[in-house]
């Protein structure tokens, strides 16, 4: 037990240190993907509600591709794809040039793209459970399309989408584990770094789960508070 | 509202006919991404090598089948596993309900990859533990380790759609049967089950998606699936179009399973249409 | 060596020139370098954080070589060349082999090591020599994307050759019993039979290398067409070689010259 207590201390022995600095990075990345997320998601879902023919194709290729692809593949395609594509564009311009990808943002367009992908079906359902005559109310009291959806559309579809939203932050924070692969010192690979020098392996990969339930947990909280500060708000109206 | 706002508008918008903004950003976008394919087709017609196709195409193939078989037995012994653990979930004895509940929370709340390898490493380091009760056999394949691992996650997921399913179904039914005279199995079998299995066909779909997708995780501890075959073959080749092959047979796999269930979603819910 | 002479010789101006602009200062080339940081006694990552091993210093020789100004950076194994190529870093110092596969894709220089593979089995195995035929039916170990994964899959055909993302892997694998036999450099395998953990296993014997797979030693891999960089180095190997500060490093881990013939 005492070796336990000094695998997990803070000190030059221990590991602790290193794993927490795999939960500052896993839970950074989770959150600097968040907002992209969220924001290719509602143009997505938006361009899917489109009356514009092209618009919808262009919006369910989206989906189609990064619902469908392995969320580790379509980590190495924007990791390596995505870098070696981009490079030959900047060669073409400026050969001398170079760009770099790093692994925080090839994890966070992939894990972004994904997230992206799950939203917009999400929003799209709240779209629809928003009843035409809201949009035709905005427009009779004389606002414009733009105004109709942020003053009277958008508060009642956070509202309808926050349940499905916080269910794919909970598969976010899980699937951040995938960089781990790729090089990133999240969570798992830090506690598999120690798993390995250690020859621990159950601990150290025990206390990665338990570190992703706390977390899981935390998110819970957080959000069931956002969900009823939300509803509060509902009724008041 | 701002008296500004309300100046600047007075009449509602009109409702704009050819060529609109939506269309004029669809055709970008559309380019956009006919470029992308263009230019992932022109990649691979220049990386295009009969060699490399007649090597790796058996053991694309082959890392398909182990991709295949793994879901599959996972998702059946998840789908027998799930059953005990949704009764769990909704049992009147506190105890059973609060084990239940800490399974679904502890394989859904951990990421698939932590899961497995605390299976594949963390297990494995308790060899004698497990040789003297005779699993070390088991625990010594990579791949009853990821099965193992597979399907006690799916068994969480599952259990959750199976239990939602049955509650979507309401009360009223199982009073109903039972004053008819049904015992409870009867009416779980011939009323509730039909009419909860339309529900959990979807969720169920879905889930054998996110199986498959989730598999690919699998090649990192040893097993050759389509991802490690895919993986192998980079690493001999260095070709990048190995990648865009395996994205290829995945997202195929993956459309024609999501297009059965549409379908078999219309046939059986043929009679809810009006 | 001519080329380092004269970037000495920019040193003081490009100093003087630092107050005015930096034209001079690109004369002190910067250089990044790509390693694996898994593959102990080669290049590892300590407890702190940092890179040490035979690679991290042969690379730092080198760079003192070049007056260059060098940067580690740790890749993965198996993205270890896309990377390279995608420009992450210049070089890859990684114990590389050089072999026609991989000269599609990078430029190696010449080779700065050559050390022969070699089979490690628990102590109390069975297997009998290193033949295909003795190894038949058994689960090898391997580290993925490497010339011993290759030379097992090609050599050992009956066997079952099992590959995993870093060295570290195996190792815990073969500790853990789930590996008949592993196969890597020697040197690598030494390291870790004097380990704590290595107490399980014994050299079952060294293997000889296919020229074809395993190619004319381990070299430093740069982008394709970056000939100036490449022909630098090769230069810089050169002179640690003769100047020596190869044999001190060397001799700081091995006691035999890891140059080979």
């Amino acid at each position: 037990m005492e070796r336990v207590w000094t695998l997990l201390s803070f000190g030059p022995e221990g590991w602790g240190d290193d794993i927490a600095k795999g939960v500052l990075l896993t839970v950074s990345l989770a959150l600097a993907t968040l907002p992209l997320g969220l924001a290719i998601g509602f143009f997505v879902a938006l361009g899917k509600r489109s009356s514009d023919k092209t618009l919808r194709l262009a919006a369910n290729i989206y989906t189609t591709i990064f619902r469908g692809l392995p969320e580790l593949l379509t980590l190495f395609l924007v990791f390596y794809g995505a870098q070696i594509g981009l490079q030959q564009i900047v060669r073409l311009v400026n050969p001398g040039a170079s760009v770099e990808i790093n692994a925080f943002v090839a994890g966070m367009i992939a894990l972004g793209a994904v997230f992206s992908s799950y939203a917009s079906e999400v929003f799209l359902a709240a779209f629809r459970a928003i009843p035409e005559g809201q949009y035709e109310g905005g427009h009779a009291i004389g606002l414009s399309n733009a105004q109709t959806m942020r003053l009277i559309i958008l508060p009642q579809l956070i509202r309808l989408a926050l349940p499905g939203l916080s269910n794919l932050w909970l598969i976010l924070l899980k699937d951040t584990a995938l960089v781990s692969v790729i090089g990133l010192a999240d969570i798992l690979r830090q506690t598999g770094i120690a798993a390995r020098v250690t020859k621990e392996a159950f601990l150290f990969f025990g206390i990665a789960c338990l570190l992703y339930l706390v977390l899981a947990m935390l998110s819970s909280i957080v959000l069931r508070t956002i969900e009823n500060w939300t509803k509060r708000h509902g009724v008041q109206r | 509202m701002s008296a500004e706002a309300q100046a600047s508008v007075e009449r509602p918008p009109v409702v704009k006919k050819g060529w609109t903004r939506a269309r004029t950003i669809g055709v970008v976008l559309l380019t956009i991404w006919a470029a992308l394919g263009l230019a992932v087709l022109g990649f691979m017609i220049n990386a295009w090598d009969p060699d490399i196709f007649t090597r790796y195409a058996p053991r694309y193939l082959s890392g398909l089948w182990i991709t295949v078989q793994l879901v599959v037995v996972s998702v059946f012994l998840g789908a027998l596993l799930s059953v005990p653990i949704a009764l769990g979930r909704s049992s009147k004895n506190k105890l059973i309900g609060a084990l239940a509940y800490a399974y679904v929370y502890f394989f859904r709340g951990t990421p698939l990859l932590a899961q497995t390898f605390l299976v594949y490493y963390g297990l494995g380091s308790f060899r004698p533990e497990l040789q003297a009760v005779g699993l070390w056999t088991f625990f010594r394949e990579a791949w009853y380790c990821a099965v193992f691992a597979f399907t006690l996650n799916t068994a969480a997921y599952q259990a959750e759609i199976l239990r939602g399913a049955i509650e979507s179904v309401g009360k009223g039914q199982w009073e109903a049967a039972a004053a008819m005279g049904l015992s409870r199995f009867q009416t779980a079998r011939k009323i509730i089950l039909p009419q909860a299995l339309i529900v959990a066909l979807r969720p169920y779909g879905n889930e054998i998606i996110l199986m498959i997708k989730g598999s690919a995780i699998v090649a990192i501890i040893t097993v050759y699936d389509l991802m490690g075959e895919t993986r192998r073959a980079y690493a001999r080749t260095f070709d990048f179009q190995t990648y865009i092959w395996a994205a290829i047979i995945y997202l195929g796999l993956v459309e024609i399973l999501r297009n059965a269930v549409d379908w078999i979603e219309r046939r059986i819910t043929k009679h809810l249409k009006r | 060596m001519r080329i380092s002479r004269r970037i000495a010789l920019a040193l003081p101006a490009a100093a003087l020139a630092l107050a005015v602009g930096s034209a001079h200062a690109q004369d002190m080339m910067k250089l990044k370098i790509g390693t694996e940081g898994a593959y102990p006694p080669f290049n590892n990552l300590t407890a702190d954080g940092s890179l040490e091993g035979f690679d991290i210093d042969i690379a730092k020789a080198l760079c003192e070589e070049m007056k260059a100004e060098c940067e580690f950076v740790t890749q993965d194994w198996d993205g270890i060349i896309p990377a390279l190529q995608a420009g992450k870093f210049d070089a890859i110092v990684a114990s590389m082999s050089i072999t026609e596969e991989r000269k599609k894709q990078v430029d190696f220089t010449n080779k700065y090591y050559n050390t022969p593979p070699a089979l490690v089995v628990p102590k109390e195995s069975d297997i009998a020599g290193t033949t295909p035929e003795d190894l038949a039916g058994k689960v090898i170990g391997a580290q993925g994307s490497t010339t011993h994964a290759n030379f097992a899959e090609t050599t050992f055909t009956d066997s079952d050759v099992k590959v995993y993302p870093t060295a570290e892997e195996y190792k815990l694998d073969m500790v853990n019993g789930r590996l008949d036999a592993v196969i890597d450099d020697i040197i690598v395998l030494q390291e870790f039979l004097d380990s704590d953990d290595g107490a399980c296993c014994k050299v079952l014997g060294t293997l000889t290398p296919r020229e074809d797979i395993y190619g004319p030693g381990i070299g430093i891999a740069v982008r394709q067409g970056e000939d100036e960089l490449r022909e630098k180095l090769n230069a810089a190997i050169t002179a640690i070689r003769e100047n020596g500060k190869y044999k001190e490093i060397n001799d700081k881990y091995f006691t035999f010259d890891a140059y080979g013939d």
